[in-house]
């Protein structure tokens, strides 16, 4: 391989299309070109079938277990081989939990992973090893994710020795060009983290990863830690490697407008569970979900003459460790209050419903959404009326 | 292999300016390790700094003195003349001289730091280790060891140490050279602060996401254990054990003065002051004073440079 | 309307009545062991009573900074105030005794900060805290401070007021805990109210929550706002006017319509290019190269000069201005704004157009 010392991106023509084989049932017609490749390459690379992770909450003198965190509560989705997956939701809805849950990084309570037609689930740790770097993660925080102590040689080299190349020589050329490969100078491998700015310790994280040549990378919220002008470097990073190393992303954030620019798929969770399931396309111009029209609603818009009234929720959260029946969005949700409050979305908890193309909502009353129905419940809201009494 | 040839084809680089070698603003003028870090912060510690002058004196003392003014217990000034009455600050004698066989305060005191030192550290080293591997143990395996271990280090702290120690020595009394007991009994009771430290960084290091970045990478737990976790807590430790020093300093000197300790015929700072006590009705105050005083100024000086690891290490302090 | 931002009036006089606030080249330094950290330098700017105000800037710009300044909060040292004069209500509160800052810090000039759980007294009750706070300074009873309590929690939308004045901070979800300090923040009836990023470590959704009762109040209340944060969405909804902090530095003010829909400092236009949008899907992003200069090592001239893609000999050589770029009075500093710069604006300007909209190279 003829690494350039220089490395120039040629800003000519686009690379020459793979040759498309469209299968999936995605809606082709309303996708980008590019989305047709990527969907079109993909088979199915790792399929996810009644996820679920439990911490226990141990507590009291005798540190008994006094209840149950559902941090993941039975999810099922498909990521396919060279797309991008995002999971988007507030904090503590789960989504940290299930990239680490689906990687085996921690173990799930229940439910089936299968990695390249192969079921991971209840595989042992020396079997999982070699699977490993097929399988990556880039972390949120650049500086709790890089071992203060450790050169950047050894922090992204140990992965390659875990992996068997014992060969110091070869590994030490595999981390410069590693290092080359997300931006970084090749000097820089006796430095240790501290000396390195955000923005470029979450390369190196990046280069950690990509050293074992994975084929599937979660990106736990990969730049929210960081500065607004360097989030975008690394978002061209990453957006870089996909294409040139084809690369498949699960894709984790908060920010919707990032989501919405990066990615090909996107599950919007809610306290452990998947309400919204589509493609961008799907998700932004015809949102199914009454979460997912508010997330959609709370962007906001650096262009000051786009002011909007928002649809605003009503109050917290609720805990996931007493996710409420039925429905567990229904403490919040503005639609079930414009339809009456419906008996059944306390009762009974809504499945994914197919809405074509591959379009799932998990909610009782997902047609009755439309631009009016959202319309008229932002101007019958008042704002003032927003917190409502949690439980304490 | 397709692959790798398009790695070769590295992206575009934002950091590389096109216009050639320039200032680097954005890396700071000089980058240090933590240790120098650490090292900075710490000589503006200005008692830490004193504290760390009067151990190394100390130490010189401790290994240089006994060569230039050796002490044999059989070597007594004048045989003949056993007084009463010790003789106090001359200027032969600076630290002045004992009652009975009239020894050198000042050979004394000298001698004591070399014993005293020794234990203090020994002890400490016995200490820590124990502690470190035991904290390791229970912090990284959790559960059921964690569990047992934990009970044991607080059946260990329950036990009445004084006693214990003053029962082991009694019974380790005909040792013929029984600074080395001393040593022991020190170290294998002084495990459990050390431990329970450990086990608690442990079980945040633990938790710290770059450890799970190594295990995502495929590391295997004894690379985590030692070169992750440990590295990551050893300032911790290293100011925990400056301050057992401390305490092994204080605890050999009181046993010793009890006259449950190092061999009377040794003369550690605690034994010169057990043999001073019976004199201290006569007045003769540089006697207990001086082995007292280097006590003190020792134990001192640890716990200021202590004081000076613990702000040097803290992560918070930039100043 | 925007006299606001324009120049200050010359130092030393105070500024016509209807300026709230008038901050004046105020330089706020830190020493630490590395060396000297000029973490505000000659920062400038005005506000009229009952207006609002943003501040923008990534992190470490010195944005909180100048906030804890103009409070008076900071420790000194390691804070050193340099230079300058901060106009709050008539009169020049940065040189005044503390004495008399304490009677104006929580009651004319009140702060609501970033994590409300720290900012909370833990062993008190909220309403214990806000009628202290009400006691203090508008010498009442403590049953009308009390009653003053439940009203500011009314104002901010919590639910059964007179149940929660009798709750402890840890007892309150996070929404809840902010909704609490902008009550505590309002209960004295402030003439400026300051938020540090108060909805940073907040969800979403309650981030929009929080936001709409920001505005709300606004409306309400004849209190001026000045909001801190590195959203540039957010300062878009909220404000009328902005500031853009960069390295310590502000390096573009004006009206929000102008900063942000008209950049004139190189660096705005870098981040609102950055900008992820549906539009851009497919391309890349344009990026600001590089990262913010290291405080001890300050570019010795244009602080972004570095980083800019505009930027000539001149900017290397001497720092810049804020000089005139709009015609409501936006100021950017940039020598692009001078008669030097002048033939290499409309360059710059449209290049700034075509990343605005659309991703460039195709991926
Ligand atoms: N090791 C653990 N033990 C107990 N509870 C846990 C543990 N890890 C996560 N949780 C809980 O599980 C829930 C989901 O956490 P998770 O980190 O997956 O959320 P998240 O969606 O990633 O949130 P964020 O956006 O804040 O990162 C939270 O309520 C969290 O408190
Ligand atoms: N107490 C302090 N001691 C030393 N330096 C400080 C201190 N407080 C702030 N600084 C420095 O001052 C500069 C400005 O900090 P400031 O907190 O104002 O940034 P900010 O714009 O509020 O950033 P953020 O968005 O992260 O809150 C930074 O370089 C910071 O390191
Ligand atoms: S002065 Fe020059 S370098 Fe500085 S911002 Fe303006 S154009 Fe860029
Ligand atoms: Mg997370
Ligand atoms: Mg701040």
């Amino acid at each position: 391989m003829e690494s350039s010392t220089t490395p120039v991106r040629p800003d000519g023509p686009p690379p020459a299309t793979p040759e498309v084989v469209v299968e999936g049932g995605a809606d082709v017609t309303e996708m980008d070109p590019l989305e047709i490749a990527r969907v079109g390459a993909g088979k199915t690379l790792l399929q996810v079938r009644g996820l679920k992770k439990h911490f226990p909450i141990v507590g009291g003198l005798l540190r008994r277990q006094i209840g149950t965190v559902y941090a993941v509560d039975g999810v099922d989705f498909d990521v396919n081989s060279g797309e991008t997956f995002a999971l988007v939701g507030e904090s503590g809805c789960g989504k940290t939990t299930l990239g680490r849950s689906v990687l085996r990084l921690i173990e799930p309570t229940a439910g089936q992973i299968t990695f390249a037609g192969r079921d991971i689930s209840h595989i042992s740790a020396d079997e999982l090893r070699p699977l490993r770097r097929k399988m990556q993660i880039i972390f949120q925080d650049p500086f709790g994710s890089l071992n203060p102590r450790m050169p950047v040689s050894d922090l992204i080299g140990e992965g390659l020795l875990a992996q068997g190349m014992k060969d110091r020589k070869a590994r030490d050329k595999k981390v410069e060009d590693s290092l080359e490969l997300v931006g970084l100078r090749r000097e820089y491998t006796r430095r240790y983290p501290h000396e390195f700015s955000g923005g470029q310790r979450q390369r190196i994280g990046i280069a950690r990863a990509l050293a074992l040549g994975p084929d599937i990378v979660v990106c736990d919220e990969p730049v929210s830690a960081l500065d607004v002008s360097i989030q975008s470097q690394v978002l061209n990073l990453l957006l870089d490697l996909r294409r040139d190393l084809n690369l498949t992303y699960i894709f984790i954030s908060h920010n919707l407008s990032v989501v919405q620019y990066f990615s090909d798929r996107v599950g919007v969770m809610y306290l452990g569970r998947i309400a919204e399931l589509g493609s961008v396309e799907q998700l932004y111009k015809d949102p199914r979900h009454p979460y997912t029209v508010a997330l959609l609603s709370a962007i906001p818009d650096p262009n000051p003459r786009k002011r909007k009234k928002r649809l605003v929720l009503k109050g917290d959260v609720p805990s996931p460790a007493a996710p409420p029946a039925g429905c567990r969005f229904h403490t919040r949700c503005w639609l079930r209050e414009k339809l009456g409050n419906p008996e059944r979305c306390v009762t009974e908890e809504p499945q994914l419903r197919n809405f074509g193309g591959g379009h799932q909502t998990a909610c009782h009353f997902a047609e009755e959404i439309s631009a009016d129905t959202v319309s008229s419940a932002v101007e019958t809201q008042s704002v003032l009326e927003t917190a409502v009494a949690d439980p304490v | 292999m397709a692959q790798e040839i398009e790695r070769g084809a590295v992206v575009a680089d934002v950091e590389n300016r096109p216009e050639g070698p320039r200032t680097d603003y954005e890396v700071g003028l000089e980058s240090l390790s933590q240790w120098q870090l650490a090292w900075r912060k710490f000589k503006k510690h200005r008692l830490a700094l004193i504290g760390l002058g009067i151990l190394i004196a100390l130490v010189v003392i401790a290994i240089a003195g006994p060569i230039v003014m050796p002490f044999r217990f059989d070597s007594i000034a004048r045989p003949d003349q056993i007084v009463y009455q010790g003789r106090g600050p001359s200027l032969s004698h600076p630290f002045g001289e004992t009652g009975g066989l009239q020894r050198d305060v000042l050979l004394l005191v000298v001698n004591g730091a070399r014993w005293s030192l020794l234990i203090g550290f020994s002890s400490m080293a016995i200490g820590v280790v124990i502690g470190t591997i035991i904290g390791s143990i229970a912090g990284y395996a959790g559960g059921a060891v964690d569990n047992i271990l934990m009970r044991v280090v607080d059946v260990m702290l329950s036990l009445p140490i004084l006693f214990v120690i003053l029962v082991a020595a009694r019974f380790f009394a005909g040792a013929r050279d029984n600074i080395w007991t001393i040593i022991i009994i020190f170290g294998l009771f002084g495990w459990m602060g050390v431990a329970r430290l450990v086990r608690s960084l442990f079980l945040s290091i633990r938790e710290r996401e770059f450890v799970e970045a190594a295990r995502a990478v495929g590391v295997r737990d004894r690379r985590i254990i030692f070169k992750h976790i440990l590295p990551n807590a050893l300032s911790p430790i290293v100011v925990a054990a400056s301050l057992i020093v401390a305490g092994n300093i204080i605890g050999e000197a009181f046993v010793s003065f009890l006259g449950y300790g190092v061999n009377p015929i040794t003369p550690t700072w605690g034994n010169v002051l057990s043999s001073a006590l019976t004199f201290i009705p006569l007045g003769n105050w540089w006697w207990p004073f001086f082995p007292g005083f280097a006590i003190i100024l020792t134990v001192l000086a640890v716990n200021f440079i202590g004081d000076g690891l613990r702000d040097a290490f803290d992560p918070r302090s930039r100043a | 309307m925007t006299e606001v931002i324009a120049a200050p009036s010359p130092l030393g006089a105070p500024p016509p009545d209807n300026i709230l606030l008038d901050v004046r080249n105020l330089k706020t330094y830190f020493k630490v062991l590395d060396g000297v950290v000029p973490a505000v330098d000659g920062v400038s700017f005005s506000l009229e009573r009952g207006k609002s105000i943003g501040i923008v800037g990534e992190s470490g710009s010195g944005k909180s900074v100048s906030a804890l300044t103009m409070m008076r909060l900071l420790d000194i040292p390691p804070a050193e105030i340099r230079d300058g004069e901060i106009w709050f209500d008539g009169r020049e509160i940065l040189h005044m005794p503390m004495e008399e800052m304490r009677k104006i810090r929580g009651n004319d000039m009140a702060m609501i900060f970033q994590e409300p759980l720290t900012s909370l007294n833990p062993v008190f009750t909220v309403g214990d805290q806000i009628a202290e706070q009400v006691e203090r300074h508008k010498k009442v009873k403590r049953k009308a401070a009390w009653d003053r309590a439940i009203e500011s929690l009314q104002l901010v939308g919590i639910p059964s007021p007179e149940r929660r004045v009798k709750q402890y901070p840890h007892e309150l979800s996070g929404g809840m805990r902010q909704r609490v300090m902008i009550a505590m923040a309002l209960s004295c009836e402030p003439k400026l109210l300051i938020a540090d990023e108060p909805t940073t470590a907040l969800d979403v959704t309650i981030q929009a929550q929080i936001l709409e009762l920001l505005k709300t109040i606004q409306d309400r209340t004849d209190s001026a706002l000045m909001l801190i944060t590195h959203d540039l969405g957010v300062v878009a909804e909220m404000v009328d006017n902005v500031i853009v902090m960069y390295a310590g530095q502000v390096v573009e003010q004006g009206t929000v319509d102008e900063v942000l829909v008209n950049p004139r400092a190189p660096y705005t236009m870098g981040l609102l290019e950055s900008i992820p949008t549906v539009e851009k899907r497919g391309g890349r992003l344009s990026a600001i190269k590089g990262t913010v200069p290291n405080p001890f090592n300050m570019p010795p001239a244009c602080r972004f000069e570095p980083r800019c893609p505009y930027a000539w000999n001149l900017c290397a050589e001497t720092a810049p201005d804020l000089y005139p770029a709009g015609p409501h009075g936006q100021h950017a500093r940039c020598h692009l704004h001078t008669p030097a710069g002048a033939p290499r604006l409309p360059e710059a300007l449209a290049d700034h157009e075509r990343k605005l909209n659309v991703g460039h190279g195709i991926s």
